[in-house]
């Protein structure tokens, strides 16, 4: 028999430590979908050429923008001393992902609104459009951008594949979380977030050729993902006794059923499956499927935040 | 203080976990209410007649190479004088990915200030002449050493050296400067 006590009962430390909240999962998933319309936007761009998009996706860039703000918000919410955030931005720390993080978010906005604001058609300028012809500076940023419009496809491609990459290297550099303690998390949450940007934008009215490229692509992505969760899984059954305890919280521990339904089968295998069918009977892709992925990227992200909290390096017993 | 190298050591054999360190640090460095940065670790193992007992005073192990100082974004968390570990609760915007990033889970955020927070080595003592710290100034056994672990005749370089001795987690690779004598 073995019984532990201790005197600690830190607040959100002990018994099981749970210092991130709803707002990190909900910031990760968004950052995700920001990530992923980044980078399929840009690729449209650069592919496009010559094409006139559907009026839904030329206004699609500004979902960045937009969504990563939300994002930020419930990020800064988490903060315990909120108005220090502007700290982040007085240095730069090399070793601290969540540094290069703050910054690769800083550069999301030139990139994403210089990108929407090229591919807004006129009409839809108004207002604001004369505003910027009326400011010399704004009018020599709208030149610039308009003759550089295949450099800012390619720098939201390098943004947007930074942002999905960091977000998962945020926990997979914590040593001490063994769950999260994989390089396998940049390119999982990378790859989620390719898959839940395009299925935020299959909600939209895209046209019929749109949603069926951005549907083929999708069924692509989530069997990467599920090869890279398989390959993550692997890693820590075959790590040491930190990481199989580690996996052990999704393979019969608390969070088992909730990993293995919400992600695996409603997130990934029925979102997968409809695709397919849909794809196999030349049926238009639904909303249906996009919102199963949507479901089982945010899933994903609050399930592995509160889980790998709950791990740690096993508690040794006594040295000696 | 350059060249020195500040360490704590417990002996394991005299604590007796009466937590007089824990009332110390309180004391000493007036923490929030219900959160304190050392505490009483107690293992016990076996059956009945055959059991024993392991009685550790835990805190910050001021790693020499520290996660919490890896990952603080804003410089917060920094090493000291004298290779400690401190926290600039001025810099830090409670973002909590020292705490996370703590195999020791030896940080909390302290609610009075929404800074991170955690064991400073008394810091302010030492560098106000006092060489000692209030959880060792208050152990009534004797149990807690403190001091430069580069001179080979401090109290707890000559403990370290003479006696058998481990630290937390080793594998977790942050190289500790707290240790346990057996």
């Amino acid at each position: 028999m073995n019984e532990i006590t201790s005197t600690r009962h830190n607040h959100l430390i002990d018994p099981t430590m749970h210092v991130w909240g709803w707002e990190i999962p909900l910031y990760l998933f968004l950052g995700g979908v920001v990530a992923g319309v980044m980078i399929l936007t840009g690729i449209r761009f650069l592919r496009g050429q010559g094409r006139e998009p559907s009026p839904a996706l030329a206004l699609m860039p500004w979902v960045a923008p937009i969504a990563i703000s939300v994002g930020m918000f419930f990020l800064w919410l988490d903060l315990e001393h909120p108005f220090n955030a502007w700290r982040f931005y007085l240095t730069f720390k090399l070793t601290s992902p969540m540094s290069w993080g703050a910054w690769i978010l800083l550069g999301v906005y030139p990139a994403s609104i210089l990108l929407a604001w090229v591919g807004t058609p006129e009409r839809h300028k108004a207002r604001i459009g004369r505003w910027v012809a009326r400011i010399a500076l704004l009018r020599r940023i709208e030149g610039w951008a308009k003759n550089n419009t295949v450099f800012l496809a390619r720098l939201n491609i390098v943004m947007g594949a930074a942002l999905g990459i960091y977000t998962g290297v945020l926990l997979g550099t914590m040593a001490a979380r063994p769950l999260w303690n994989s390089a396998l998390l940049g390119p999982l949450f990378l790859v989620s977030g390719l898959s839940t940007g395009a299925a935020f934008m299959l909600l939209f009215g895209l046209s019929d050729d749109e949603r069926r490229s951005l549907s083929r692509a999708d069924m692509g992505l989530i069997a990467i993902e599920l090869g890279l969760l398989g390959l993550w899984m692997m890693g820590l059954a075959t790590g040491g006794s930190a990481a199989q305890g580690a996996l052990a919280v999704i393979l019969g521990g608390p969070y088992t059923a909730a990993f293995w339904t919400l992600v695996v089968a409603l997130g990934l295998l029925a979102p997968l499956a409809g695709e397919w069918l849909e794809y196999k009977h030349g049926a238009l892709p639904g909303r249906g499927t996009a919102v199963l992925v949507l479901l089982g990227g945010f899933a994903l992200r609050w399930i592995l935040v509160f889980a790998g909290q709950a791990t740690g390096w096993v508690t040794e017993i006594a040295m000696r | 203080m350059s060249d020195v190298r500040f360490g704590m050591a417990i002996d394991t054999r005299t604590c007796v976990g009466c937590a007089a360190c824990v009332i110390g640090c309180k004391t000493e460095n007036a923490t929030a209410p219900e959160f304190s940065r050392d505490w009483i670790y107690t293992l016990l193992e076996g059956e009945y007649p055959d059991v024993r007992m392991t009685i550790r005073s835990e805190r910050c192990n001021h790693c020499e190479d520290a996660p919490c100082v890896t990952v603080c974004p804003t410089g917060s968390s920094h090493y000291g004088p004298g290779g400690t570990v401190q926290v600039n609760p001025d810099k830090c915007s409670g973002c909590k990915a020292c705490i996370t990033a703590c195999p020791y889970d030896a940080r909390h955020i302290d609610p009075r200030s929404g800074a991170a927070d955690k064991c400073t080595f008394c810091m302010h003592r030492l560098e106000s002449g006092i060489t000692t710290t209030s959880c060792q100034e208050i152990c009534p056994t004797q149990s807690i050493y403190f001091g430069d672990l580069n001179d080979p005749d401090s109290k707890i370089s000559r403990a370290l050296a003479t006696r058998e001795a481990y630290v937390l987690k080793p594998d977790a690779g942050t190289s500790p400067k707290h240790f346990y004598l057996k």
